[in-house]
């Protein structure tokens, strides 16, 4: 160890760093390496047909297509919120300011009845769709409403402090060189924000895709329709199909660690954007 | 293009940048803005940009008033403190940027923007770097870029905002070398900032000296540095000492003593010194002059830093040839009289009224 | 130059053309839309947990929280944050010391570890509890033999808790402690300062805002953990319930005033952790400013 760490004045490193590596082997090393285990010893078949049978590929396609596009639309809607927020002063500024972390402080099974009672028939947002003929509440659109809910402070807690931390004078240099307002967006503030807006995308969906509490509420749950992986996850496990909920468990296991892998690579490449002095 | 600043006023809160002020800049000079910070010339920068509005008066560009004009619209570039280039940009697609954002039917052919990028950055001597991105250039490079894209768009006016301010001591004694001969080159009207007098007696064609939102005094840096229209100006050129006295007769005096000859009325008056304008006589007694004791003297490059101690305990600071000082033989704690060879006097107000 | 037009001065005109603001309809639509998502998405679901609630009146509302089964749910609730946040925080205060104040080799790889759970969705972080613990996982013949329960009992709800928010104090605070470098803690060990003396002195008067910002979000996700919980819990009523599994069984039970009762103490719990986090945000925003004056002196 000594080689591998600089030398330090400091006291404390043993310390700290022996115990940091201990608890995280234990809570999080080791239990995971569990799934893995679990799943080497079922064999290539009985893992195959665990994984491909027509409910849990419907479940995968649902989980991740929803996934996406919530992630999508949190894209959008985000970097209004984030914009909003650095650039204009409007009344309930603060108010707006404080709740875009609801998602994140507010249980996941309240906001998932709270969701399911405002769009089901009764609710006030389930009649105002049903006057356009769309049904939310137990539908793959209530999956996407739920999931669009928690991902948005992602989006919005990247983009903020990159986009308060754009300097006004390049925007002004932009202005100054004849560039319109449009040109100024799109040309110098967009491709700054970029690769935040692509973390924050990376994010809402990595959370998106193993949502649970608030999804299952509003998704009302039919098999092939509107069933998200982690709860046929917990419908395997509830039938003790161990061997079948972890061999879905360790596909959606390998994806959201790529997922982690793809947002540790932004991040550092927006660390190295951002800090970079120009 | 000339630049004409009719009775500007431009107020920040209960702040007043810039009150009623007017100049005119003709076409094709080099004009430094100078003054301590916080004296509104980075303001007044930025209303002729259009950056900032102005409360009250107008900016005429070659006799136009832009006061609707967009930023985008007046042709003019800007040169920032901090450079603010595109980081996500390179080298080229910086200096090119200008050129691409202008509106179809005005916007040149990809070669010819390709052509005229190049020789800006032959012109500002970094053509090599074209592809670097910002933050792979040192500041004195970053500062030519910033430059360079300022004038891809061929701008009528180049505005500098303390274009050398971030950057290290020799650094910015090249650049503002090169920028001077650059302007010979291009010949364009430009305006800059800049709080540091060595930079702008230097640089410039014209001193635009600003204080608390004022214009203090317009002139060349000759003008202004040998003949101070104010008691500000003094003070901010050059090393000086500052003097309480009284002139009587045409000579300025201190308590008992004649200091020299002064212009101006007799009464009370302020009296400025540059530290390099006094000649240094050994001993007290009888020779005229003031009386100081010398405190320290740092004798390091072409001239000896003296500085002394008066008998009433005031400082001054004394500034002469080594060799000189050395055929002196003077050292530290002995007694000399100081006698300025020229003394620049400003009535005090109360005397004036 | 085109000058032809002339102003006077103190004209709107000139406002709306400065060079780094939108037109005004752009301004008021972009607003305009953040409200309404916000009115629609976030402001709505909050109200709707307390109008629900209280729906059948304050008697109902009470009843339902002073009903047994809720009241084994809060206090398990209580104690399975009391248990898993301070551990959390323990291990988040060394993990950001070594990080933070050292340089060593695969300290990236430590922080993407750290990170981990985060990635993992809540289902999965109680399975691998199950696979270890439960009646056919590894140690799960063991354990029976000895008659220690994991699983469907207090120990596997906590541990599924520490898995959830094993990351936020050490996310909190290892780029607090970055930022802000090792050069007093060096001050410190010049002058003669043990080890915890430069940790008490020094480190943690700097970042108590960001420690203690870090242990309201813990505790916030601590207590409404949900689908971690819900794997490892076995849903016995009055045993191992807690609050959000409760207000799921109520909620399935077509109970919906008692379900929203019970989630309008977790909807004000996350309310305080808002609340609390604006200040702490305040309070950091202006030790910072402090500093900044100091040091631009």
């Amino acid at each position: 160890m000594a080689s591998l760490k600089r030398f330090s004045p400091l006291p404390g490193f043993g310390l700290a760093m022996g115990y940091t590596l201990l608890y995280l082997t234990l809570i999080v090393l080791i239990p995971l390496t569990a799934v893995g285990a679990k799943t080497l010893s079922l064999g290539w078949e009985a893992f195959w047909s665990a994984v491909s049978s027509p409910r849990v590929v419907a479940s995968y396609q649902l989980s991740f297509g929803a996934s996406l596009l919530a992630a999508g639309i949190n894209v959008v809607f985000g970097l209004i919120f984030a914009w909003v927020l650095v650039r204009y002063r409007f009344p309930g500024k603060s108010l707006v300011d404080a709740l875009v972390d609801l998602p994140f402080a507010l249980p996941t099974a309240v906001a998932g009845i709270a969701l399911a009672t405002i769009c089901a028939e009764n609710g006030p947002v389930g009649e105002l769709l049903k006057t356009f003929a769309i049904e939310v509440a137990y539908t793959p659109y209530g999956v996407l409403l739920a999931l669009v809910f928690i991902g948005l402070p992602f989006v919005v807690r990247t983009v903020q402090p990159v986009l308060a931390d754009l300097e006004r004078e390049v925007e002004e240099a932009a202005a100054g060189l004849g560039a319109a307002r449009w040109q100024t967006f799109l040309k110098v503030i967009l491709p700054h924000i970029t690769p935040a807006l692509l973390t924050g995308f990376a994010m809402a969906f990595a959370r998106a895709v193993g949502e649970y509490g608030s999804v299952i509420f509003i998704a009302g749950n039919v098999p092939m329709v509107s069933e998200i992986t982690p709860l046929l996850i917990i419908t395997k496990l509830e039938q003790y199909d161990y061997a079948g909920a972890t061999a879905v468990a360790s596909v959606m296991l390998v994806i959201s660690f790529l997922l982690l892998l793809i947002i540790n690579a932004l991040q550092g490449w927006m660390q190295q954007r951002y800090t970079a002095e120009a | 293009m000339s630049i004409a600043i009719r009775n500007i006023s431009k107020q920040f809160g209960a702040f007043k940048a810039l009150d009623d002020v007017s100049m005119d800049i003709p076409s094709g000079e080099l004009v430094a803005l100078l003054g301590p910070s916080g004296c509104g010339k980075t303001t007044l920068l930025r209303i002729i940009a259009g950056l900032e509005y102005a409360d009250q008066g107008q900016i005429l560009l070659a006799g136009d008033d832009t006061s609707a004009l967009h930023a985008r619209d007046r042709q003019v570039g800007f040169v920032f403190q901090h450079y603010a280039l595109f980081r996500h940009m390179s080298v080229f697609d910086n200096v090119a940027f200008g050129l691409r954002v202008k509106p179809r039917r005005d916007r040149p052919a990809e070669a010819e923007i390709r052509r005229r990028v190049k020789r800006l950055l032959e012109l500002v001597q970094l053509d090599w770097l074209a592809d670097r991105y910002p933050s792979q250039l040192s500041g004195g490079q970053r500062q030519r870029i910033a430059l360079a894209r300022a004038l891809a768009v061929e701008p009528k006016v180049l505005l500098l905002d303390e274009p050398f301010g971030a950057l290290d001591a020799k650094v910015r004694k090249e650049l503002r070398r090169w920028l001077r001969q650059l302007h010979d080159e291009i010949h364009v009207t430009s305006v800059f900032v800049t709080h540091d007098q060595e930079e702008a007696l230097e640089v410039s064609d014209r001193v635009v000296l600003i204080n608390q939102g004022r214009v203090a005094q317009i002139g060349t840096p000759e003008a202004v540095y040998d003949h101070p229209a104010t008691p500000f100006v003094a003070d901010f050129l050059g090393s000086v000492n500052l003097f309480h006295g009284r002139v009587e007769d045409g000579q300025l005096r201190l308590g008992e003593h004649a200091l020299g000859a002064a212009d101006g009325s007799d009464g009370s008056a302020l009296a400025f010194v540059r530290s390099h304008e006094f000649e240094l006589l050994p001993g007290w007694a009888g020779r005229g002059g003031l009386p100081a004791t010398i405190v320290r003297v740092v004798s390091v490059g072409p001239s000896a830093q003296i500085e002394l101690s008066r008998t009433d305990g005031e400082l001054v600071e004394v500034a002469i040839a080594r060799d000189t000082f050395r055929l002196l033989g003077l050292g530290e704690g002995d007694k000399v009289s100081l006698r300025p060879r020229q003394i620049r006097v400003f009535p005090t107000e109360a005397q004036a009224a | 130059m085109s000058g032809t037009i002339t102003l006077k001065p103190g004209s709107l005109v000139r406002h709306e053309t400065l060079s780094t603001r939108e037109p005004a309809w752009v301004k008021g639509v972009l607003i305009g839309i953040a409200l309404t998502f916000f009115a629609v998405f976030l402001l709505l679901p909050l109200a709707t947990v307390f109008t629900e609630a209280l729906r059948k009146g304050w008697g109902a509302y009470a009843a339902a929280l002073l009903h047994p089964d809720a009241r084994s749910a809060i206090m398990l609730t209580a104690l399975v944050a009391v248990i898993a946040v301070p551990l959390n925080l323990v291990f988040g205060v060394a993990a950001a010391w070594a990080i933070a104040k050292f340089e060593f080799a695969g300290k990236r790889l430590l922080i993407t570890l750290i990170d981990l759970p985060f990635s993992v969705s809540p289902v999965i972080s109680g399975l691998i509890y199950v696979l270890m613990f439960g009646a056919q996982g590894w140690f799960g013949p063991w354990l029976q033999a000895h008659d220690i329960k994991i699983i469907f009992a207090l120990p596997g709800i906590v541990l599924a808790t520490i898995f959830v928010t094993f990351p936020f104090v050490a996310r909190e605070l290892i780029p607090l402690m970055e930022a802000q470098g090792s050069e007093e803690e060096e001050a410190a060990v010049v002058l003669g300062a043990s080890g915890w003396q430069v940790f008490w002195h020094t480190t943690l008067p700097s970042i108590r805002w960001g420690l203690l910002y870090g242990v309201i979000l813990c505790n916030a996700r601590a207590m409404g953990e949900f689908g971690a919980v819900s794997v490892v819990s076995g849903h016995i009523r009055g045993m191992t319930n807690t609050l959000p599994l409760h207000v799921e069984i109520l909620y399935n039970e077509y109970n919906y005033a008692a379900a929203f009762a019970v989630a309008s103490l977790l909807a004000l719990l996350a309310i305080v952790t808002l609340g609390l986090k604006t200040l702490v945000e305040r309070q950091t925003r202006r030790q910072q400013q402090k500093k900044n004056e100091l040091s631009g002196e």
